[in-house]
């Protein structure tokens, strides 16, 4: 933000969303869903789905869909914020915490993990902080408003990380590398910021 | 915990400028474009965005992105802003912003749906709506870094609209088509004139077959439009044959 910002002539704008609290700076509210993804929908079978967990020596976990859908589900409802301005309050998600996956994936050892890694299918990729999605702060979610996740929401899987903007709450997830040092994903290494506070306005590189 | 990060520069921050609007152009009932004088403008790429930001007397701000819609060789930005008559930021710049009048922005933004001539082609573009607009900037790009007419790389253009009154740019268009820079096809949804001699139903998979260029030409496609719009189009143009990485998407939510 600029030391004196520049106001507009004439400008009124309105602000009871913004007033509620929830919605943070520069960010309005819509009860659409809007959907943005740099190239088409991938569609993966069920049958040819899964999900694993990676540390630099290789395979830690591994779930087929089957597998996954067994494991102790939660139902986190939160406020989502996109980096494109929009933000969405109370929306209902069904899923697996990254608590749970990561607790089975057993990272042991003297390994002590600083980051991950978010790969999925058409190849995206965000990285995250280890603290930013341990702490029952995000989930791979399958299920939104009480149904499957639709492909284009990112079903059959996505991450949930919803105190980061959203581009971090990777569509179609399918793996989870563990990481000690930092690497950009792929809005991350295209000039948006690499941690993406939607309440510190950390949109692009360089914001504070 | 600590954290090892990789040892970087930290990069420059993408400042707020205050740029001066130079001119106004109507280019449709409801698009308008907003002709921008930016001091220190870094440049930008053909299909990248700025983001605007409206500041109220008393603090409160609303910010949105636009598609820019000039070339980069012109050495000014240029977006084309469609009204949304409930919405929040685009009837201020449509109706309240005139020449004279400071505008708040900051970019350029995005580095994937992006197209110059040293990627080249075929290049075909497929655009819904006001989606043409950052697809106009890589014609434009097209047409301003090759110089002589039709030596740039082979470009279709499929642009679809409701009504012809709808479509953006359409007079520059038809001069880019008649100069040779561009094979354009219109699809109007909704209503066509009397004498409407183009096509006249939504795209389909008949028509992406038709007439933008096909799988096996290994052609770059740029997609944009509403939501729904690149969701149909996409998905067809991957069950025509097309590489999935080869087809980039830009999707316009409801950006009031």
């Amino acid at each position: 933000m600029s030391e004196q910002p520049f106001i507009a002539r004439g400008f009124a704008g309105r602000r009871a969303a913004a007033q509620s609290g929830r919605i943070p700076p520069g960010q309005y509210e819509t009860r659409d869903f809007p959907v943005l993804s740099a190239g088409p929908t991938p569609r993966t079978p069920l049958a040819s789905w899964d999900f694993s967990v990676e540390g630099p020596e290789g395979l830690l976990a591994r779930w087929s869909w089957d597998e996954f859908q067994s494991l102790p589900r939660e139902t986190p409802t939160v406020d989502i914020h996109c980096v494109t301005k929009w933000s969405r309050l109370d929306t209902i998600w069904e899923g697996v915490s990254l608590d749970t996956l990561l607790a089975a994936a057993q990272p042991r050892g003297t390994m002590t993990w600083g980051y991950m890694l978010a790969v999925c299918d058409g190849g995206y990729t965000t990285n995250l902080r280890f603290d930013d999605v341990v702490g029952g702060k995000a989930w791979v979610v399958f299920g939104h408003d009480g149904a499957p996740l639709a492909p284009e929401h990112g079903g059959p899987a996505r991450l949930l990380v919803p105190h980061l903007y959203f581009w971090k709450s990777a569509k179609w997830v399918r793996r989870l590398q563990l990481l000690q040092d930092d690497e950009p994903g792929f809005w991350e290494r295209l000039g948006y910021h690499n941690r993406g506070d939607p309440w510190r306005e950390q949109r692009y590189q360089g914001d504070p | 915990m600590t954290y090892r990060s990789v040892a970087a520069p930290a990069p420059a921050r993408l400042e707020w400028r205050v740029a001066t609007v130079a001119q106004v152009r109507d280019e449709t009932p409801r698009a308008r474009t907003l002709v921008l004088d930016v001091p220190r403008w870094p440049g930008h790429r053909a299909g990248q965005h700025v983001d605007v930001r409206l500041v109220a007397e008393d603090g409160y701000q609303a910010q949105r992105s636009y598609s820019i819609a000039s070339a980069p060789e012109e050495g000014l930005v240029a977006l084309t802003v469609e009204r949304l008559d409930d919405g929040e930021v685009s009837p201020y710049l449509c109706d309240v912003l005139r020449p004279g009048d400071g505008l708040e922005i900051r970019g350029p933004i995005g580095g994937y749906f992006v197209w110059d001539v040293a990627i080249g082609g075929p290049l075909s573009l497929v655009g819904g709506g006001s989606g043409i607009v950052p697809l106009m900037a890589m014609l434009r790009h097209r047409v301003l870094a090759g110089g002589v007419a039709a030596a740039g790389p082979p470009t279709r253009l499929l642009y679809s609209a409701k009504h012809w009154e709808e479509l953006i740019y359409r007079e520059e268009l038809g001069r880019l088509a008649a100069r040779g820079d561009v094979e354009l096809s219109f699809t109007l949804t909704r209503e066509t004139p009397v004498d409407w001699l183009g096509y006249r139903r939504r795209v389909d998979e008949s028509m992406l077959a038709e007439l933008i260029w096909p799988p096996a030409a290994m052609p770059h496609v740029f997609v944009c439009g509403p939501t729904a719009f690149v969701e149909v189009v996409a998905t067809l143009l991957v069950r025509l044959g097309h590489e999935p990485t080869r087809v980039r998407t830009e999707r316009f939510g409801p950006t009031g």
